[in-house]
């Protein structure tokens, strides 16, 4: 004998468009997550390579031997970092690559003529970190006899500021998510009850009957399922197009702090979640609209 | 059976339709339930079927308390209750057989069983050409013979029937009076609202008469010529 639901959910107006609010949201929801996907990828990404590195800087002195007194505290330095726990690699920069830091601004390559090759300029001792990074103590020691000039530079201020926006963006996107899912649920909600309306006598009918009131919400949760299900297929489909639209036309895109928008595992993994959840939202809210409504009858 | 004692209803704060209502069924027992229309007859039987909670007084049913049975406990004590509505309420979307299924669905039954139990009754009432035809293509006496099938289809322990003849030509009535009487011989307490005094002359069964919302009783009536 062929099953069919014991309502004629066919016959409801109230739900045919309930599919079509569905796939919007999961779009909406999609691309949302995989924003705040992407940009917790970023956030993460750069806390570990910026903090992972420190630049300290040896100015020269004046009655400094010209440069190399500044490069013989530079190698000091360099030296006694590299002993320390939680430290990779330390090493002086080159005079020659500091140089060509400055060259953009100042010119001083030597065949520019300018004379400004003669500046002293401070050396600095590349610190590349490892694990959870060195100890602030240690590290303080180990500098102590280096004198008070130094700089230790560990790129926290700007890096703070562009992290707190990215966590601001990464928030703001959550809230997006958020509330898109409180809107299907209203939504949901909506359909659930114009449906408990228009199927009014045939509910009231299985009740007095003897069903469950169990029996009658799992078919609303099963209908909300293959509605949300339909709405969540063609919603994912829509977010994976213009996802992978945005990843085609941004693939040549070679800018070290902007997030990495090639699709991941992560963002996959992201995509396929949210009809999923939308399926078992839509499920949940017309399961306990229905009990709610239905406790009402005696 | 059916026990009510001094049983009062009203529907929101509006008079009391019913009240002061005391009986009590006994099981295996075959009752009328007579009374001009608007009288109450209706509000009683959906009192009995649980449809509606008395305002005041008590009501026991299969010996439970039902002021005292907790709302979960209540859909069990309904799937011992076939009830005939008198406007058979019979799903269009659903075929004979899915109709008849139901109240055994709601107990869980297996679907093999369903379906040979269900093809079974509806072939006993004649509608063995019909067990895939929607409501809306049956007659007025098919469709009275599947609400009568779905209101069986579970041995319920009461039958109430709401003007089960109403609709009917007098040779299928008297066909469902007989079906009733057949099912109180196995047991099945059976109270069926009618305002056929011929019929319910001719079957001679005790008679709860309702009148202005009050209830009295009447012993069993001598059967009458024809029956």
């Amino acid at each position: 004998m062929a099953r069919q639901s014991d309502i004629p959910f066919e016959r409801d107006q109230s739900t045919r468009f309930l599919p079509w609010i569905v796939a919007v949201m999961v779009f909406l929801a999609a691309l949302a997550a995989t924003f705040a996907v992407i940009v917790g990828d970023s956030i993460e990404a750069w806390d570990t390579s910026l903090t992972g590195r420190i630049t300290i800087q040896v100015p020269v002195r004046p009655g400094d031997d010209g440069n190399n007194s500044a490069a013989r505290r530079a190698d000091d330095i360099a030296g006694r970092i590299a002993a320390l726990p939680g430290v990779a690699r330390a090493a002086v920069l080159p005079e020659a690559a500091v140089r060509a830091l400055l060259e953009p601004w100042l010119g001083l390559a030597p065949e520019s003529g300018s004379g400004v090759e003669e500046l002293p300029l401070p050396r600095l001792v590349d610190v590349e970190l490892s694990g959870g990074g060195v100890d602030a103590t240690q590290l303080r020691a180990a500098l102590a006899d280096a004198g008070t000039d130094i700089v230790i530079d560990d790129h926290r201020v700007w890096l703070d500021a562009l992290i707190d926006l990215a966590r601001l963006v990464e928030a703001i996107a959550l809230l997006v998510l958020l509330l898109i899912g409180a809107s299907a649920i209203a939504a949901v909600v909506f359909a659930t009850r114009s449906g408990l309306a228009v199927h009014a006598p045939i509910i009231e009918l299985l009740h007095l009957m003897g069903a469950r009131d169990a029996y009658v919400a799992r078919q609303f949760q099963n209908h909300a399922m293959w509605l949300g299900l339909r709405g969540g297929v063609i919603g994912s489909l829509a977010a994976i197009a213009v996802l992978g639209a945005i990843a085609w036309v941004g693939r040549d895109i070679d800018a070290a702090l902007l997030p990495d928008i090639v699709p991941t595992i992560g963002d996959g993994l992201v995509l396929a979640a949210v009809p999923v959840a939308a399926v078992a939202i839509a499920m949940a809210t017309a399961r306990l609209t229905v009990l709610r409504a239905l406790a009402r009858l005696p | 059976m059916i026990r009510f004692e001094n049983v009062g209803m009203r529907y929101g704060m509006g008079p009391e339709v019913v009240h002061d209502i005391s009986f009590r069924l006994e099981p295996g027992s075959f009752h009328f339930l007579t009374g001009p229309s608007g009288a109450g007859k209706t509000t009683l039987l959906k009192l009995m079927y649980l449809a509606l909670r008395p305002t005041r007084g008590l009501i026991h049913l299969f010996d439970h308390d039902i002021a005292l049975t907790p709302r979960r406990d209540l859909p069990a004590l309904r799937r011992r209750i076939g009830v005939v509505f008198q406007d058979f309420r019979l799903i269009d979307h659903l075929s004979a057989v899915e109709n008849v299924a139901l109240p055994l669905r709601f107990a869980g039954t297996h679907s093999a069983e369903i379906d040979q139990h269900v093809r079974e009754l509806l072939s006993w009432v004649g509608l063995a050409r019909h067990l895939d035809a929607r409501p809306s293509t049956l007659s007025g006496g098919q469709q009275q013979r599947v609400a009568i099938a779905r209101a069986v289809i579970n041995r319920p322990s009461l039958l109430l029937a709401d003007e089960p003849t109403g609709n009917v030509d007098d040779t299928i009535a008297m066909r469902l009076m007989y079906l009733f009487e057949e099912l109180n011989k196995m047991g099945t307490t059976v109270v069926v609202a009618s305002h056929n005094e011929a019929l319910i002359g001719r079957f001679g069964h005790p008679v709860l008469h309702v009148d202005g919302g009050s209830l009295s009783q009447h012993p069993r009536r001598p059967v009458g010529p024809g029956a």
